[in-house]
Formats: C-alpha cells, structure tokens, sequence
C-alpha cells in the first residue's frame, strides 16, 4: 500500500528494468545452458577415451551383431520353435523370481509403510529408524545382494529372488507411505474406539483405503523386477538371463539359441506392460461393478 | 450397484446385497488361498528345502569375517628356515626383511605371541604350540617322515586335526598349519589393515596428529599420493569407477531425454496430425522399452566394447522409451489455451513451443529426469558388471576372488553411499527447481504421481 503514496515510476523506467531482468535471466539461463553442454560434452569425452572401443568404431558396427543373430536364426529358422519350447522353462523361472520377490517385497513393503507413516504406527519414536531402513534397502543394488548370496548359497534362483525381494521392499515401502499419508484416519480412529489391535486397525482400517493403489505399484514393480531377475541371471542366478549368457558365450553357430531368448523376453516383457497397463488403468480409474 | 432402483422388491434387494457379501467373502479367502498356493508352488520350483544341504556355512563365515579383519601371515620356510610375515599373506602386504610386527619375535627362534597365553615357538627343529587349559602341541616337521605331531594325552579335540603330512590347530586366538614345506600362523585382527597406507610407505604406522605434522611441513601431497596409490585398496582406481558408474547415469538419462523430447512431440494427437507417424513413433517406443536394458547392454557391448561408454549408451537407449512414453504423456495434457494466448500475440510456431508448451511440461520433465538420475545410479552399477566398467566391474572381481571381502565390504559401503547421496541430491533438486517456479508449477508436477505412475525408480 505504501507503494501508491510514492511517486510513480515512469514507463521508461519500468521498460528499462523489464529489458535488464530480462537480459540478466537470458544471461544466466545461457551460462547454465553452456556449463551443461561443457559437462555433457567433457562427460562424453572422459567416457569414449575410457572405453575399449570408440563412439565412432562401434557406431558404424551396432548393427554387426543383431544382423548376425538374426541371419543365423532366419538361417535355422526351422529350429526357433523347438528352441522357444527348450528354453521356456527358464522363462517361467525368471518370472517366478519375480513375481515371488514382487509378493515377498510387497508383504515387507506393507510393514515397513504402515510403520513409517504417522498417524499409523504404532511406535511413532521409531518412524525415522523405518524410514531410514526403507532408504537402505532402496539403495542397495539387487547385484551386490545377489551375488554375496550366491556365494553362500549357491547358484539358482533363490539369492536373486531375495535380492529383489529387499530392494522392492525398499521402493515399495517408501511409496506406499506416500500413499498412506493420503488416507484417511478417520477408519483408524473408530476401530480404535472398539479396541480394535493394531494388526485389526490397519487391516480393517487402512488396508481397504490403500489396496488398489497398492496393486498398482506392486504391478508396476512386476514389471520392473522382470527386467531385474533377467539381468541377475546373466550374474549367475538362474533363469533366462543365464541361458542367454550361456548360449551368448558359445559365440558363433548358437545365435539361434540367442535369438530364441531375445524373443522369448522381449515378447514377455511387451505383454506383461500391456498387460499391467491395462489392469492399473481399471485400479486407478474405477469401473466398480 | 450405488444406485438403487426405486421400483425393486425388498426381497430382490436383499438377495442382491447378500450376493454382493458372498462374494467379497470368498474373494477375502480366495484371494490370500492364491497367493498361498502359487507360494508353495514355488518353494517345490526353487527347491528351498534343498537349500540348506547346498548352502555353505563357511562360506558365510568367512564372507562376514573377512569382512570386518584381517589375518597377519607368519610362514616359516621348513627348508630354509626363513620366516616371512605378511598381512593377508600378499606379497602387497609382505613386511621387508627383517621387520615384524611387535608380537613377532625374529631370531633364531621365532616367538609368535598370540595373546591370551597363547604362543607359538618355532625352533630349529620343532614347532610348538602352548594352548592355555590345553597344554602344548609339538610338531616336527622332516623330509623322511612328514610331520609328527605330539599332542598332551587324551582323545584329540576336534579343532586340531592330525595326519601323517600335516597338523592343523585352530583356536581363538589363531590359526597353526604345519605341513612337511612349512609351518604357517594367521592371527586374527579387526578392521581394514594398510587402508591408508601399505608397509612401504614412510607414513606407515603415524597416528593422525602425527600425520597432520607432515602435512603441515609441506609434505601434503606427498601423504596424499601415498594414500591415493595405495596398492592394497587402490583408492585412485575405486574413485575412478565411482565416477564412470555416475558419468554412466549421467550420460545415459541426460542423453535418453535430449533425444526422447523432440521423438516425443512425434507421437502426441495434439502435435502430430499425421497418424501414421504418430503410431510408428508410439510403437518404436515400446519396442525400445521392450527390449530389455539386458539386451541392449549385450547388443551394445558387442559394438563398443567394455567400458563407460557402452553403459551410458545402455542407459541411454533403453530410456529413451520410456522418456518418450512419459513425456508424449505429458505433451497430450498440455493446456491448449496457454498455446493460443502466446499464438494471439503473434507468435509462430517456435515461440508457440517454447513459450506455451516447454514451460508447461518442464516440472514433469524434470522431476521424471532426476528419478531416473538416481535410479540409474544403481542401474549403473549393475550395467558396469556386465559391460566391463565402474564400480560394478571392480564388485565382480572382488566377489569372484573369493577372498578379499574386505574389499567387497568397502566397495559396498560406496555404492550405498553413492545410491544415497544421489537420492537425496536428486530430491533436493527436484524441490528447488520445482517449487522455485511458484504454485501452477507445483500442481503440474504432481500429475504423474496421481494419474500415470508409470515413472518410478
């Protein structure tokens, strides 16, 4: 209000202040531009000097191996069916790992949320120390579990599953608490009032508000932990990945073995993303009845 | 079933809700009863019973052990009567000629004291070996007639073990292996040894205040460059790979968006008239991402070699789907009525885009880069150990060694440390980028969380 007493600025003024903000934030937004492109540039080149090959000798060659794989394959083509049926165990393991880890991970997610959000656990005191342990377990990579397990353990499928199981706990439960937080407490607070247990209040009370997104992450989970049981396989764990590194290592003459695997997962991995797609559609956006 | 006709019978009502209640009571039992079954069903596929028969408890030991000591080597050479003292018994690790640590004893004969009452005498001849509450176990090693072993009177107790051409004690306090070629003591010791610097170095054995000292008398980087090349730990070497996997993240996410963007106006109804485009880019899309990262990185590794390089482009193609999936999205919910009050000033077609589109899509844009930043951190690490780069390669190698946990326990202190820091530097840029540009911002930005949660690490 005090403004309006004081003397008004004259247009050339506001004009000449608008032109120099503007300038400054062109300046600004240039030097950032400029700094970006110099790191993404100085990256590049730190990152192709490192290399064992050049950007510009694998570049004309990235077409090299899928077109050999694909000429052995179309060259066999006869065999590629009996190669699906060979190796679509492998598959079924791979996404038995990660739908057992998806399970496991999202039980333990549940735990480590409903522990986590205020208003619902049930020793608030201890709400960062769950908090930090769903970090943890966020952060660390499934290789690294993965593969200290398979040195106990031993190959197979189990120290894959119970890495990924960990990780997803750990993304899981940092989302659902996210979640909880926007549900309502109100059910909470009358099962309260009946003496209801905690384990009642929070399967009773909280549950039902938060299933369906629920699922919906953990579908999405699905997803992403397919991709991980693949990749752990190729580490040694059992699945699809360990048969794609193995017929992968016989080199030339098994390409059609690799392209067999390659089709195997890229279908699988295509229909389940539909698949989940679709089914998160019908979770987020109701269709009750 | 909310909207109840009027016209219904009370009876039809009733039998309908109590349907209504059957059902959810057999989905209540049906659904866990699933979920019951297809666990089982796994544990007889993964063959979890068997799995305690294949586990390796000593490997386990070892793997925590090794983890958090080390081991001191003192060999004696039977033939020649040398006596060697190395940590984790590495020629890295080999103390010079001459030099032991305190509790080893050189001489004619070697005293080994392993505290707690126990020690080690190697003589000319014999090699003994005083167990307190135990007595004392003498072993003399010969050409002729392998070792043999005296042990005080009474049954053998099961953590010495006695053969013709060897004895082997394992107590507490250490570890006596005596075979015909040499007799060999572990003492056991906690923490990282020559984690700063190896036997060689000057700065050997100095306390920090010490250390400090030095430093403060002009020798600082002369400290530095002991510690830096390290043989034992090669911190030079771990830094490095820390910074590859992060260039990797880097590259790979920067890279997929640059390209996704222009790829995603492409594949967006309100951008792209011609249909055909549109549904050829939609499909290239989910081809990308559809392809598994495993598959790119094999494909791409084959091309490029190990390396950096090969990760970030792993990265790099296979989110570029997704980015392009994501932000066709967002490009499909922009605001007409921003674009056509830029187009009314007389703006074309690039001011109508910069200043109508990019700014309603930037805070999606970047909060989906940042999540991805962090999450390709680990992806990283996981790219680096197939590929050949990073700290990833350098986990591998010291996982297959089998023996240097140590090392794999400091390796995975790092990656936690990195995943982390990058978590919390990624959040909080996505705060000051976001919130910095005021409310309208604010509420963009929370539209993937409700509708699409298709992003995600």
């Amino acid at each position: 209000m005090a403004d309006l007493t004081a003397a008004r600025p004259g247009i050339e003024d506001i004009r000449q202040h608008y032109t120099a903000h503007t300038q400054r934030k062109r300046l600004y937004g240039g030097i950032l531009l400029a700094v970006f492109v110099a790191l993404m540039a100085a990256g590049f080149r730190t990152a192709n000097a490192r290399n064992a090959g050049s950007f510009a000798d694998g570049f004309s060659r990235i077409f090299d191996y899928p077109s050999e794989v694909l000429a052995e394959a179309a060259e066999k083509a006869a065999q590629l069916p009996g190669h699906l049926v060979e190796f679509f165990p492998a598959l079924v393991e791979t996404l038995n790992i990660a739908a057992a880890s998806t399970l496991a991970g999202a039980v333990f997610g549940t735990l480590l949320s409903l522990l986590a959000t205020r208003g619902m656990a049930p020793w608030p005191m201890l709400i960062p120390l769950f908090r930090r342990v769903s970090d943890v377990c966020r952060a660390i990579p499934e290789i690294v579990i993965a593969l200290m397990l398979i040195f106990v353990l031993g190959g197979g499928p189990v120290p894959a599953m119970i890495a990924i199981a960990i990780h997803t706990a750990g993304a899981l439960g940092k989302l659902f608490s996210e979640v909880n937080e926007n549900a309502s407490l109100k059910p909470v607070e009358g099962l309260t009032s009946v003496g209801a247990t905690w384990a009642q209040r929070m399967t009773l009370g909280v549950i039902p508000q938060v299933g369906p997104n629920y699922i919906s992450y953990a579908l999405l989970r699905f997803e992403i932990n397919i991709r991980a049981s693949a990749i752990l396989g190729f580490v040694g764990a059992g699945g699809i990945g360990y048969e794609l590194k193995n017929a992968m290592s016989w080199g030339q003459g098994r390409y059609d073995e690799a392209a067999a695997i390659f089709l195997l997962l890229f279908v699988t991995i295509v229909a389940v993303d539909q698949l989940s797609g679709l089914l998160r559609d019908h979770l987020t956006h109701g269709a009750k009845a | 079933m909310t909207t109840f006709d009027t016209t219904l019978a009370p009876a039809d009502l009733k039998s309908d809700i109590s349907r209504l209640f059957l059902k959810k009571r057999l989905m209540n039992f049906a659904l866990p009863a699933a979920v019951l079954v297809y666990l089982t069903y796994v544990f007889v596929a993964f063959d979890m019973a068997g799995l305690w028969e294949r586990a390796s408890l000593d490997n386990a030991r070892t793997l925590v052990s090794d983890s958090y000591s080390y081991k001191t080597h003192v060999t004696r050479d039977n033939r020649s009567g040398e006596v060697s003292v190395a940590i984790e018994g590495e020629r890295k690790g080999a103390y010079p000629d001459g030099m032991a640590p305190d509790w080893v004893a050189l001489g004619e004969t070697t005293v080994i004291d392993l505290e707690n009452g126990h020690s080690v005498t190697f003589g000319s001849e014999a090699i003994e070996y005083v167990i307190p509450g135990y007595g004392t176990v003498r072993a003399t090693p010969s050409r002729s007639a392998g070792v043999q072993a005296e042990l005080p009177a009474g049954d053998v107790p099961e953590w010495i073990s006695v053969s013709k051409n060897r004895l082997a004690v394992t107590t507490e306090a250490g570890r006596l292996t005596v075979t015909r070629n040499r007799a060999e003591v572990f003492r056991y010791f906690a923490g990282w040894e020559l984690f700063f610097f190896t036997l060689d170095s000057p700065y050997y054995g100095m306390g920090a205040g010490e250390l400090l000292q030095h430093a403060a008398t002009g020798e600082g980087g002369a400290i530095f460059r002991e510690f830096w090349t390290n043989k034992m730990w090669r911190h030079q070497d771990v830094a490095w790979a820390i910074a590859e996997t992060l260039l990797m993240a880097f590259l790979g996410t920067i890279g997929a968006g640059i390209i996704a963007l222009p790829l995603a106006f492409a594949a967006t109804r309100n951008f792209m008239p011609l249909r055909s485009i549109r549904f050829a880019m939609r499909r290239l899309f989910d081809f990308v991402r559809g392809v598994d990262s495993l598959i790119w990185t094999v494909v791409l590794a084959r091309a490029f070699g190990p390396g950096p390089l090969t990760g970030a482009l792993a990265i790099l193609v296979t989110d570029t789907g997704t980015f392009g999936k994501i932000f066709s999205e967002a490009l499909e919910n922009v605001d007409q009525k921003q674009i056509e009050g830029v187009a009314s000033t007389g703006a074309g077609p690039v001011q109508r885009h910069r200043f109508g589109v990019i700014p309603q899509i930037t805070p999606v844009l970047l909060s989906q880069l940042l999540y991805f930043l962090e999450s390709n951190t680990r992806s990283a690490t996981i790219i680096g150990a197939i590929t050949g780069g990073g700290i990833g390669l350098l986990l591998t190698q010291a996982i297959i060694t089998q023996k240097d946990w140590e090392e794999v326990a400091y390796y995975i202190t790092l990656i936690i440390l990195m995943v982390m820091l990058m978590d919390w530097f990624s959040g909080w840029l996505r705060r000051r980028l976001i919130k910095g540009e005021g409310g309208k911002a604010k509420r963009k930005a929370r539209k993937p969380e409700e509708g699409g949660a298709f992003l995600l690490p």
